[in-house]
């Protein structure tokens, strides 16, 4: 069965042009606002959604998507509210690859099995868990691929050519390459060495391989989807989101177009860039 | 709880880091190799005489070790049943007992060619430990805190200055060891060429519960020694204070299959278990995955991680080493907890009945030893870890009193 996330990859590749997946945080800062502006990313030029999965200890994230997560808490985001925006977003958009990324306590604690059946039920396509490597397969990757769900995994510069067949040995929908040794947004990586990186995945795997961490703006972006198949923006989304608060961290009038105008721009970068 | 009968509690962890179903390698993928790199480093150097003779070397002349083990007799006296001895950590080097693992991983670092040391703490003993540990070898030293515990620990944050050590204060989270050890990581993420992460008790992501294990259990080596030239026996019971758990899983791991040794663990409960304000996650926890291991961790509903209280910044965790985890399902460690309140009291009675003044963080077993101990005979032969020394908790004692009045 082919998933919405494979049908994007392979359209926007016989179109000649990168995917754009954007990472945004579920319930930030509240669940009205960032359903509203996840329903806009699609028309502002997002090819796949991410939506974080905030957690209180987001150990390979930096300041801004700590920051997100723990606004998103404090609005009173919970997975299960994280399920139910899928199920809001699906309710006009059914084109929309979504996947949920984030740490593997919560959906521990909701229930493996029970997750499952529910985030498919919601209609997510993929999920990124970043703190399960291929060693823990059996907590979640296996049961996911077999619930029909994508397993996506993460590669990086650590990822050697000795280790890679194991990271990408149950990965599926496409590959999320992490330019850079470090957390998210970080600084911009040489686009010249992701290029290489991408080419040296593609020797292991027919995958689609998309970048991320520390691409911030249609430039970086244009530069990194001439040597991949996706490019992923997500702190430079949630520093802009951020900006746009009050002092109390609520949502402003200018909130989801702020976000949505950001995405545009980079939009024009990715489908610039062949 | 009923015992689990099993040949040896002693075989853990499989090598996949697993004790029974806690343990685990819940990391990113950045840190895999890096994770799989020092497991065999350190399952070499375990393998290798030299590195052994070299460690014991350091502990005996830079650390001091052994550390004595001594018959806390006016104490014994003032409780009126069991015979309580204290081992001694806080006469090593630094401190406190978290110098002996720190000994064995910078040993290690060095083997490894890493150039560069980073390390979480909480109370700052695994700091200064750290700190002084990367001095004598000339390692720059970089130390993550939580701001709150830099505040209520300003004595440690002096001596590891001094020891040159650039101790960067945490601001996400709580500030307290939790997101000290989220910094911890990022550092290492970002910088994982270069870096060695010295992790300061038994949890984190295989091989680190296993390995600092390893380093720790000299405490109760030593302990079934001295007490059999002093009693001619094994202790009756073991007692410790646990906030990951590195200095009561190096008392108690020695006599895990030693089946007639009572063993006790005691947690902090800060305002009181049932209050919510506490930092005993198996007492008020339930099995979750943080920082790389599966164990017992305080959480929400949602799967998300709670602040712990403690008036001791070292048992100031959510969480729990993975095999103390495991011991307690198995019913082979008992879990006690303690409150700030009693905490202090004990800290009180020991420094004027036994010229002592221990950490605030031994001083949660202290407390417990002084209901257990008076209903015990006198012939039994009780062993508390005094894990630490206190005076870096004289501040914070003093206006814990100070607010009380």
């Amino acid at each position: 069965m082919t998933t919405r996330i494979e049908k994007r990859f392979a359209e926007r590749k016989a179109e000649g042009r990168a995917v754009f997946v954007t990472f945004t945080m579920a319930g930030d800062p509240d669940y009205a606002t960032s359903l509203a502006l996840a329903k806009a990313l699609p028309k502002a030029g997002a090819d796949v959604i991410e939506l974080g999965m905030p957690f209180t200890d987001p150990m390979a994230d930096g300041v801004a998507i700590q920051a997100a997560g723990l606004r998103a808490l404090a609005g009173g985001q919970t997975l299960i509210k994280t399920l139910q925006m899928v199920r809001d977003f699906r309710a006009d958009n059914n084109d929309t690859p979504i996947v949920l990324m984030g740490y593997y306590n919560p959906i521990y604690i909701y229930g493996v099995d029970k997750f499952l059946v529910n985030a498919k039920e919601a209609g997510v396509d993929g999920l990124i868990v970043v703190d399960l490597p291929p060693e823990e397969d059996v907590e979640l990757c296996l049961p996911a691929l077999k619930a029909g769900l994508n397993f996506i995994r993460l590669a990086t510069p650590t990822t050697d050519d000795k280790r890679l067949p194991a990271v990408l040995n149950n990965t599926s929908g496409f590959v999320y390459y992490v330019s850079i040794a470090g957390i998210t947004g970080s600084a911009a990586p040489d686009a010249t060495k992701v290029s290489a990186a991408v080419a040296r995945i593609k020797r292991h795997t027919d995958l689609p391989v998309a970048v991320g961490f520390g691409v911030r703006n249609a430039e970086s972006a244009r530069a990194i989807a001439a040597g991949a198949d996706g490019v992923v923006v997500g702190s430079a989304l949630i520093d802009v989101l951020r900006g746009t608060l009050d002092a109390e961290g609520k949502a402003g009038p200018n909130t989801v177009k702020a976000v949505t105008d950001m995405v545009a721009d980079i939009a024009q970068g990715v489908r610039s860039a062949r | 709880m009923t015992v689990q009968q099993v040949n040896s509690f002693r075989t853990g962890p499989d090598e996949r880091g697993h004790f029974g179903n806690y343990g685990g390698r819940f990391v990113a993928e950045t840190l895999m190799p890096n994770i799989l790199e020092l497991d065999a480093a350190y399952t070499a150097a375990k393998a290798d005489p030299a590195y052994q003779k070299e460690m014991d070397h350091h502990l005996a002349h830079f650390v001091g070790r052994p550390s004595p083990l001594y018959f806390a007799e006016r104490l014994t006296q003032k409780l009126g049943g069991a015979k309580v001895y204290f081992k001694r950590e806080d006469l090593n080097h630094t401190g406190a007992h978290k110098v002996n693992n720190v000994t064995g991983q910078i040993m290690l670092a060095l083997r490894m060619g890493k150039k560069r040391i980073i390390a979480e703490t909480g109370a700052g003993m695994h700091g200064v430990a750290t700190a002084t540990l990367c001095a004598k070898f000339g390692l720059p030293c970089i130390v993550y805190m939580g701001a709150v515990d830099v505040e209520r620990q300003q004595p440690n944050v002096l001596r590891m200055k001094m020891l040159g050590a650039e101790v960067r204060p945490v601001t996400s989270g709580s500030h307290t060891l939790k997101d000290a050890m989220n910094e911890a990581l990022r550092d290492w993420v970002t910088n994982v060429a270069d870096t060695f992460y010295c992790i300061g008790t038994v949890a984190g992501p295989h091989p680190y519960p296993a390995m600092v294990r390893d380093f720790q259990c000299i405490i109760g080596n030593e302990t079934k020694e001295q007490m059999q030239k002093a009693e001619g026996r094994l202790p009756d019971s073991l007692i410790a204070c646990i906030g990951g758990g590195s200095n009561a899983m190096g008392l108690f791991h020695p006599f895990l299959d030693d089946r007639s040794v009572e063993i006790y663990g005691v947690e902090a409960a800060g305002h009181g278990v049932t209050t919510g304000l506490h930092a005993a996650s198996i007492a008020g926890g339930r099995p979750g995955v943080l920082h790389g291991n599966r164990t017992y961790l305080l959480m929400d509903a949602d799967g998300q991680i709670t602040e712990a209280h403690s008036i001791s910044a070292g048992l100031d965790y959510p969480g729990i080493g993975p095999e103390h985890a495991w011991l307690n399902d198995m019913g082979r460690v008992k879990f006690l907890s303690a409150t700030d309140d009693e905490a202090v009291a004990a800290f009180q009675l020991c420094s004027q009945l036994e010229g002592i003044i221990p950490a605030l963080e031994p001083a949660h077993a202290l407390a417990r030893v002084m209901d257990l101990a008076p209903k015990l005979p006198k012939d039994h032969l009780m062993v508390v870890n005094l894990s630490g020394r206190g005076d870096k908790d004289l501040d914070s004692v003093a206006q814990f009193l100070a607010s009380k009045k």
